[in-house]
This record gives C-alpha cells, structure tokens and sequence, in this order.
C-alpha cells in the first residue's frame, strides 16, 4: 500500500454564524469570526490517497486525473468564493476548518476510481489545521 | 463526524542534556555538545493535535480561543525563555525532547478536558521532531 498526496491551495472568504442563536451568542462563542461583513484565509489542502501500485504504469493514481478533480470540485467551487453565501454545503453549516475539511472529503470521496481517499488535511492558517479520514 | 484539530504555537527555551547518574566522560559521550555546561536553546515549535466530533452547533470539535488560552496558561507561560532545567518538571528527568513532549502531553491531558488530546509534536529543529500520544497509535 502506498499513500500520496497532493497539494492545492485556494483562498476563500468566510464568517461564523449560527442563525438559531442571538447576536451576543454569536459574538461569544465565535469571536471575531462572527463578524457579518467575512473575514478571508490562504488555505492549503493536502489530499491524502492510498492503493496498490499497478504493475503496469507505476501509479497508485494518475495524478493528472487527482489533480482534475481537486481542481473541479474544490478549487472552482471555493477559490476567491465566499463560502457561506457560495458553496451550497455552507448555506445551513458554519464553514469553520472542520466543516469544510469534512465537504471537500465527501465531495472528493466519490470521485476516485483507482484509489482510495485517506485522509482530507486542510490548513486555515500554518499554525492550524484540520484532519478528517472520514470517520463517522 | 470525528475530526482532528491541530494548533501551532511557538516557544523558546534553554536546556542542557545531562544525566546525574553518569560520569561526566559518559555525559559528554552521550550528549555530546548538548552536553555543554552553560547549555543552548532552541525555538520549539509545538503541535497540539485534539479529537473529537464535529459538533452540530458550533461546527468545532472544540472552540480554539479555549484552546489555545489553556496552552498558554499550561504550557507557554510555564516553559517560554525558561532553563528547562531549573523548573521541577526536570529535576529528576534530563530535559531532551523526548521527555518534554511526554511531560507537555500530560500537562495538557489534566488541563484542557474539552477535547480529546490526540497528539502532542515537537520540533526541536527543522531537522527532529518528536511525537507522543500515550500509547495510542499514530496516524498520519
């Protein structure tokens, strides 16, 4: 088993508000990311895969094809986008790291054919970052 | 849905790598210039890596003001420009890295029950890091 990894960064505008709660709740619990006007990040995304080899190319997955679909599913749909107000997932979800680490792994997860997604890494910041393996 | 947070933070600090139950040509062996009297210091960089479920109305698996306010009050305050050697963490335990990041593991274990503490990363320098998760296996 061998596990590769591919790198894309976007950049992307977001606030956290949860609309079942008061203004002041907002404000305590979020901080300085409720603000309503969004505030944006710089995020990296790494995208971890694994599978066998195959005999034949040498590839675990052509990474022309992983790129593709990094590209159309998470780069088109969130790059220089505001994720509350244009990335469907987020109309009912607060877009914190969390949230749209978990999106991008299920938009991702059936997209691959050959091989097996392990693990969505998404970096806010470089002092923060995200895990999620797509555990329940 | 479980998911892994993981904070960076920064501290400075002295040490020197020096075991009382060995003969000084034995430390010097061992440690080499880590062993020097007067000590060095290093830019630790730490990862606090927690775990838990998203939850629903927050979208966090913990909140991070909390976060990383705990780990400064247990960790930064405690160890940032500090000889690691004078503090009582390592009066009886040499301060290398593997040890500080087993004794931060466990600061942090007592002090923030919000989240699960998954792992806790060292790196001394850019070329050694060091990882400790009480005997849970590591993913990467």
């Amino acid at each position: 088993m061998i596990y590769l990894t591919r790198k894309c960064e976007f950049s992307a505008s977001h606030y956290y508000h949860n609309p079942d709660w008061s203004d002041e709740q907002n404000r305590r619990v979020f901080g300085k990311c409720a603000n309503l006007n969004g505030h944006g990040h710089n995020y990296t995304l790494e995208v971890t895969v694994k599978g066998d080899v195959d005999p034949v190319t040498g590839f675990v997955v052509d990474l022309k094809e992983l790129k593709d679909i990094l590209n159309r599913e998470v780069v088109e749909a969130m790059d220089h986008r505001h994720l509350n107000k244009e990335v469907p997932e987020f109309a009912s979800k607060v877009p914190t790291t969390e949230n749209v680490a978990i999106a991008i792994w299920q938009r991702l997860n059936d997209k691959l054919h050959v091989a097996k997604l392990h693990r969505v890494r998404l970096y806010e910041m470089p002092d923060l970052f995200v895990d999620f393996y797509g555990e329940a | 849905m479980k998911a892994y947070l993981t904070r960076r933070y920064i501290f400075s600090a002295s040490h020197r790598l020096h075991a009382d139950t060995l003969s000084v040509e034995q430390n010097r062996m061992t440690y080499g210039k880590c062993n020097n009297p007067h000590g060095h210091g290093h830019n630790y960089s730490l990862e606090v890596t927690v775990g838990g479920q998203v939850n629903d109305e927050t979208g966090m698996v913990c909140n991070l003001v909390d976060l990383d306010e705990a780990v400064r009050q247990a960790v930064l305050d405690r160890f940032d420009h500090q000889n690691l050697n004078t503090l009582t963490d390592f009066a009886a335990l040499v301060p290398t890295t593997e040890n500080l990041t087993e004794v931060i593991h466990n600061i942090l274990k007592q002090c923030f029950p919000s989240a699960h503490l998954e792992r806790v990363r060292i790196e001394e320098t850019l070329k050694n890091s060091f990882e400790y998760s009480d005997g849970a296996e590591l993913r990467h």
